[in-house]
């Protein structure tokens, strides 16, 4: 408990500091992320130095009139049609509407601060505090067994001062008769055992940790970690739905038509430690989608059958759940709930998915709230007492559960 | 119920006889809940056993090994299969709506279908649509169940051997079918059909070559058609501008309920009842009628006749205002006195007003146009340029062709929507079944082919059975009235190997298109390209461009001293007469096999899945020796205590000629004292399903024909068959303990002189209860007051506008998931209704029958800020939202059912029974205690069946409480979608309807035109 609550902290903390980045990340990964990489070329080219180079010398505004009028420069401009020579596609025409400035901006702040992904995520420093714990058990476990020892030497001194003082007293009744003993032993032995017993039972139809083997070996890690593919491009449901959905075959093949082996990256293992051959997990994957690598123009995408995947995340009947409203509304980010999910291979379900969990981060979230600067959500300027409370210095911040987060119906109807 | 016994006080609102003059009854009323949790039955069985300790043990300790058992198990793997190629505009867990039309016989409401995860699961109206202004009926809303009905007909079907047997195909079927119409030899082939009001179908049957068409309605408008001919407009309807009429008189027409068109009809007319605050108006209506309607239960003023009686009424009305024909003797004093009035009223409103009539007597029809023409209704209340297209049935037309049927002059016949084997008035009973002269004459028919979706009993008859789509599966269109298009689109892949009719009939013509491509020919051929057909097919509504004026028609003199003459010549009833009508509901019978329509109450008789006799308080005391004016401890006062608070219900035989009919009885206020009013549609097939099985009887054999049209009514003789039935009635279990106050109403005149007396009233009980503050919501509790620091929910029922059709409980049964009970559960008084429309009469102390008024109250939880539900939960199950809503969490309630005794509105329902199957033990529905649910329960449960169900709203277990949610799943949607722009309306916000129509009180309360 403590474990997760300090990862929350930390997570809350990491994210209170890097706002204004986590804004550019999310634009990046929806708007730019399906063809570029920060550091790789891809589709397009990579970005990260791309602001502050030559051509563009840190100006945003050359930039943003790339991105408003790609149709033109891309055949007037020398810089751009050399582009489109090396990389062979043109990017999309975005809006001022749909990508402002600011926006633009933002997204190359986050690129530009972008360092090679880390595996090492707040989790790992958790168990700092479990130690705690242990050395203060091991220290009350030894005081108890020294307060023990002490009491049966202090009995054993009366016994001898007894007998050198000939007062005569009844034999000791040993201490598995003593019935002090007995009762303490029978209540202590209540306690933790039905402390135990009461979590055994809590956790009963729980999954934490559940990592089934699925029909094909998809690597997260792969994908999301090396590849750096954003986890909308194959999921993009959960920001319109409620449910995220899994990406049907075709968009796997949007990729994999093109890359038939896994060659590159590190080599993969499974639970037990055995190799994974990659290429092989690919050739599964064509079963599903009839495709023969050979004659890959024959395709017929309607003759693909669908993978039968096993559901890790399982929600009981009468909780709702709604991603869109988590990562879009709440601009949660996915590894809140699901971990470390670029480092994982085959997914392991990372919380506990309890209403205690998901009680305690909505006590702990603040939403994003159109504070002073109206940057947040406009949708909670009806909430009036806040706004005030909040510019009178009553409220520091507004979180999930000030909007109601705790209350039955919000997730229960 | 005497005055002098001190029971209700009939001045005011009552809901039922069982009204209060017994103590120990009433004391069960108000009790909630009557019966004891069936565990209780267990623990004394297990108490009075030899062994009970040692049984005690046994179960303790299986319990605790299942439990052990259970815990040990791991949780079946669970797959989860994406799309193998997921279309384009489907999002996972996201509604689309699909602008669409229900068409059901004639009847026309434009709709949007909400199709979530690719089943269609929702109807709402189209807002676009200007002739139903975006609502929709009872029906449909309750069609979308119709889809998923495991009793549909699954593929095609022909008859061997006096069986139906499956056909592998379609193509095999048409063969054969085109062999013998080839073979025919010159005898007619015929189309039997319900009103077709699709343009494109009527082209395809137009160009069927030797088709001869026929349409039958079950309910037939036959005089009213006829009758128009006669009086130089043509055999046309006209359309009904009841929005204009200042005063409108219905002659027994239920114009609201079930009248041609009564989506359209209470559009018009609620909106002439709505009152403007700066300046109160609203329409005055009049009924004369002889049974009590939905209609007539609206109604400022009501005079009931004899059904015989109705031409007689039409005379004197055509007399009194221009003298133009004899006036008629009429017996009735507060009769004659309200023809006078009536009359008076619409000869000084020439040209506000309307007058309507329900009869199908072709002679009164032409006295009615009359009386129209004389009060200037042709052009400004009536008009002739917009003809409806639905009810087109000519009755003799029909007759005709059973007589050509009968000489085995037909060789062919293809039959959609008609089903006069069930529904026809001529034929005779033969060993306890009704067999129509159709049903004999349809054997001399060598090729019949039935197109009926479901086996009704005129399918059952055929050759061949060729079901045809769903409408949530087809394509196509209606036109339910010049000017104006509704398109048909499939919301689903078809269910089962169904085809559109439409594509047999061109097949069998020699056109090998199928519907699909030829409705989109015409369509693109008719609109000029397809952008133009896609913007239809996106809005469904194609209005017909530039406005055309109200017509006034043609009227012509000529037939009316004809009818008039014959009316005067018509035979004087002295005994008792029946008349037929038609429930909101079930209507014509359509509505029989949705279990969703069954358990909607009567609008007037609270009485669900069931027919019944309606009778008149002096029509019970005569004939069944009934006298609910007793004292309950005299000894006839027993019998009438049974009826008050019993459910057995005395049965009658009714008598026309050699047909027999045998019903239960219900006493209802503001009957005619010598009519007695049975609703048609009951009494269906078996092979129907689960659902209309035993419910009912038919009546429609005691319909008659008087040479040129079918009459609805007839006379009767009427005997006591000295024993009882039971009868499933919902609201009359609970009482208000005497809290009257719920129901508000005034007159306009009161409200124009007082304007401020609804806020007075207010005021007053601010100054009653928050003497100090003034301010109610603090002061009138002991309890805190819940913040509402952002929306605060709030929903307005106009009452003014409600007329009780039932629409909003279907709607809430298919949003929320409600589950049907079934009769046997309802008796129990186990309803599960969320919303309910209370009905209260209103009538004189003395003579309940002397009916004074109906009010309506749709009846759901008020959501109360300080709730008495929520302080008396022990495990605080139910609690107080941030956003003013009382909320209810099912998996945390232990079902004490304490909330539901401390709810003064009664709007709480606690789940009896495993009704939707979401136990944690399969197939619970049936248990040894509680006792076995009815058949429609089971059905409900069929997986089939359950795919209507809402995926946002739990489907709640055994055990708990229920009750409505304002619908959050519809709320939190909203919500998602506003992100900051667009916000939905909540009390907070000034500027919304629902705050002025707050701040205006208007809508709390019910106003009426003075008497």
């Amino acid at each position: 408990m403590q474990k997760l609550a300090l990862v929350f902290l930390l997570l809350i903390c990491f994210s209170g500091i890097k706002t204004f980045a986590q804004d550019g990340k999310s634009l990046f990964m929806q708007k730019c992320a399906s063809c570029h990489n920060p550091i790789a070329d891809g589709t397009g080219p990579h970005l990260k130095g791309v602001r502050d180079n030559e051509f563009y010398g840190g100006d945003i505004k050359k930039i943003a009139n790339w991105a408003y009028n790609v149709n033109s420069l891309v055949n007037s401009d020398p810089h751009y049609i050399a582009l489109k020579k090396q990389f062979g596609t043109v990017m999309t025409q975005f809006e001022p509407s749909t990508l402002s400035e600011k926006d633009i901006a933002a997204i190359f702040d986050y690129v530009e601060a972008y360092g090679a992904p880390t595996t090492k995520g707040p989790v790992e420093e958790a168990p700092e505090t479990n130690q705690n714990a242990v050395i203060f058990g091991v220290i009350s476990l030894i005081l108890a067994i020294i307060a023990l020892i002490l009491m049966q030497v202090n009995s054993n001194l009366k016994k001898m001062s007894d007998d050198a003082e000939g007062i005569h007293r009844p034999e000791p009744v040993p201490f598995y008769r003593n019935k002090v003993y007995i009762a303490m032993v029978a209540v202590i032995f209540f306690i933790v055992g039905g402390y135990y017993v009461t979590k055994g039972a809590i956790g009963l139809q729980r999954q934490k940790g559940m990592e089934p083997k699925q029909p094909i070996f998809y690597s997260h890690k792969v994908h999301a970690g090396i590849n750096q593919i954003s986890c909308l491009y194959c999921h993009g449901n959960a920001w319109e739905s409620k449910s995220a959905a899994i990406p049907s075959v075709n968009v796997c093949m949007n990729c994999h038509k093109n890359i038939q082996e896994y060659t590159k990256g590190p080599k993969l293992y499974d639970e037990e430690g055995n190799e994974v051959d990659g290429t092989v997990q690919i050739h599964k994957l064509y079963e599903y989608a009839g495709f023969d690598p050979k004659n890959a123009n024959a395709w017929d995408p309607s003759k693909a059958k669908p993978i039968e995947w096993i559901r890790i995340h399982n929600l009981p009947d009468h909780v709702y759940f709604n991603h869109s409203q988590h990562i879009r509304a709440g601009k949660v980010q996915c590894q809140t709930c699901h971990g470390e999910i670029t480092a994982m291979n085959e997914v392991k379900q990372f919380a506990e998915l309890s209403m205690a969990w998901c009680i305690n981060c909505h006590r702990q979230t603040k939403v994003d709230f159109n504070y002073d600067d109206k940057s947040g959500n406009k949708f909670y300027s009806i909430y009036e007492k806040f706004h005030n409370d909040f510019k009178a210095g009553k409220m520091d911040s507004i979180t999930v559960k000030d909007i109601g987060g705790l209350e039955c119906q919000k997730c229960h109807y | 119920m005497s005055a002098a016994g001190g029971s209700v006080n009939m001045n005011k609102y009552w809901q039922s006889f069982g009204g209060g003059d017994d103590p120990e009854n009433l004391q069960k009323k108000a009790d909630e809940f009557r019966e004891e949790l069936p565990f209780e039955d267990v623990d004394e069985k297990v108490a009075d056993a030899k062994a009970p300790r040692r049984d005690f043990l046994k179960y303790l300790g299986f319990s605790t090994a299942a439990a052990a058992l259970a815990a040990g198990c791991k949780i079946p793997e669970r797959k989860a299969i994406p799309f193998a190629n997921k279309p384009e505009n489907i999002i996972p867990g996201e509604a689309k709506f699909y602008a669409t039309t229900y068409v059901q016989d004639g009847d026309v409401v434009p709709v949007l279908a909400k199709v979530r995860d690719g089943r269609p699961i929702k109807i709402e109206g189209n807002d676009l649509s200007v002739f139903t202004n975006g609502s929709t009926t009872a029906r449909a809303q309750a069609s979308v169940l119709d889809l998923y009905d495991m009793h549909r007909n699954r593929h095609p079907s022909e008859k061997i051997g006096g069986e139906f047997k499956e056909s592998p195909t379609y193509e095999s079927l048409d063969k054969k079918i085109m062999e013998a119409l080839a073979g025919l030899g010159g005898k007619q082939i015929v189309f039997l059909s319900s009103t077709i009001v699709s343009p494109t179908t009527k082209d395809i049957i137009a160009k069927f070559a030797n088709l001869k068409h026929v349409q039958y309605d079950a309910v037939s408008y036959s005089g009213m058609l006829q009758a128009n001919e006669v009086s130089g407009f043509g055999r046309k309807l006209p359309s009904y501008n009841f929005e204009a009429a200042k005063f409108i008189v219905s002659l027994g027409a239920d114009f609201l309920g079930t009248w041609l068109s009564p989506l359209e009809n209470a559009v018009g007319y609620t909106k002439g009842r709505k009152i403007n605050e700066k300046n109160p108006e609203m329409s005055k209506h009049y009924q004369f009628e002889s049974h009590l309607s939905t209609t007539g239960a609206s109604a400022d003023e009501r005079f009931t006749h004899r059904p015989s009686e109705t031409g007689a009424v039409a005379l004197a009305l055509l007399n009194a205002i221009d003298g133009s024909v004899a006036a008629p003797q009429i017996g009735d004093a507060k009769l004659k006195a309200g023809i006078a009035k009536v009359a008076n009223d619409l000869k000084s409103n020439n040209g506000k007003a309307l007058v309507v009539c329900g009869s199908n007597d072709m002679n009164v029809q032409v006295i009615v146009n009359a009386i129209n023409n004389a009060i200037g209704a042709n052009g400004t209340t009536i008009d002739w340029s917009k003809p409806v297209n639905y009810r087109q049935g000519i009755d003799k037309d029909f007759n005709a062709l059973v007589t050509e049927m009968d000489a085995g002059n037909v060789g062919a016949i293809f039959i959609y929507g008609a089903n006069p084997a069930y529904d026809h008035y001529d034929g005779e009973m033969v060993n306890g079944k009704w067999v129509t002269k159709f049903s004999k004459a349809l054997a001399k028919v060598s090729l019949s082919v039935s197109f009926s979706e479901r086996w009704d009993e005129t399918a059952e008859l055929c050759n061949y059975n060729l079901p045809t789509h769903h409408y949530l599966e087809s394509w196509g269109d209606a036109e339910p009235k010049a000017g104006i298009t509704s398109f048909i689109q499939p919301t689903i892949y078809p269910l089962f190997k169904t085809r559109p009719y439409q594509t047999s009939l061109l097949k069998w013509a020699g056109n090998n298109t199928t519907y699909d491509e030829y409705f989109k020919n015409y369509w693109n051929t008719k609109l000029g390209s397809e952008d133009g057909f896609n913007k239809v097919l996106q809005e469904g509504i194609l209005l017909a461009t530039g406005e055309a004026a109200a017509g006034g028609g043609s009227f012509s003199a000529a037939g009316v001293a004809a009818a008039a003459t014959a009316l005067a010549a018509a035979k004087k009833v002295s005994g008792d007469e029946i008349v037929l009508y038609e429930k909101v509901s079930i209507g014509s019978g359509v509505g029989a096999t949705n279990p969703w329509l069954q358990e909607l109450p009567d609008a007037i008789s609270k009485a669900c899945w069931d027919n019944y006799a309606m009778i008149s308080m002096s029509k019970a005391k005569e004939l069944l020796d009934l006298d609910l004016y007793y004292n309950h401890e005299s000894e006839v006062g027993a019998q009438a205590r049974d009826y008050k608070y019993y459910p057995q219900k005395p049965v009658i035989k009714i008598t026309v000629g050699n047909k027999e009919v045998v019903l239960p009885v219900l006493v209802i206020p503001g009957m005619n004292s010598n009519t007695i009013a049975v609703a048609v549609g009951y009494g269906r097939s078996d092979k129907l399903g689960k659902t209309a099985t035993g419910v009912g009887v038919n009546v429609y054999p005691l319909a008659s024909f008087n040479g040129t049209t079918v009459n609805y009514s007839n006379e009767v003789k009427l005997t006591d068959e000295k024993r009882k039935v039971k009868i499933a009635q919902m609201q009359i279990q609970n009482t208000y303990d005497g809290r009257v106050e719920v129901v508000r109403e005034t007159t306009l005149a009161t409200f124009k002189k007082n304007p401020n007396l609804i806020p007075e009233y207010r005021k007053e009980m601010d100054d009653d209860f928050a003497k100090t503050t003034g301010d109610f919501r603090r002061e009138a509790t002991i309890y805190p007051d819940h913040a509402q620091p952002g929306a605060k929910w709030g929903m307005t029922i106009d009452m003014n506008a409600c007329y009780g059709c039932g629409a909003c409980v279907v709607a809430c049964h298919a949003e929320n998931n409600v589950p049907v009970v079934g009769k046997g559960e309802v008796l129990r008084y186990h309803d599960m209704h969320w919303l309910r429309i209370d009905r209260y009469f209103v009538s004189d102390p003395n003579n309940v029958d002397d009916l004074k008024g109906v009010v309506f109250q749709p009846m759901l939880c008020q959501h109360c800020d300080n709730a008495p539900c929520e302080n008396v939960c022990p495990v605080s199950a139910t609690n107080h939202s941030t956003e003013g809503i009382n909320q209810m969490a099912y998996n945390r309630c232990i079902g004490t059912r304490y909330c539901a005794n401390n709810c003064p509105y009664k709007v709480r329902r606690f789940n009896w029974g495993d009704y939707t199957g979401a136990d944690s033990f399969p197939n619970n529905q049936d248990q040894w205690i509680v006792g076995k649910l009815d058949p429609v329960v089971h059905q409900m449960n069929e997986d089939l069946t359950r795919m209507v169900l809402n995926p946002d709203v739990t489907v709640r277990s055994r055990g708990v409480m229920e009750k409505c949610t304002f619908c959050v799943q519809r709320t939190q949607a909203a919500k998602l979608k506003a992100t900051g722009c667009r916000l939905m309306a909540t009390q907070k916000q000034p500027a919304s309807r629902l705050v002025q129509a707050m701040r205006s009180y208007l809508e709390l309360c019910m106003i009426k035109p003075a008497r």
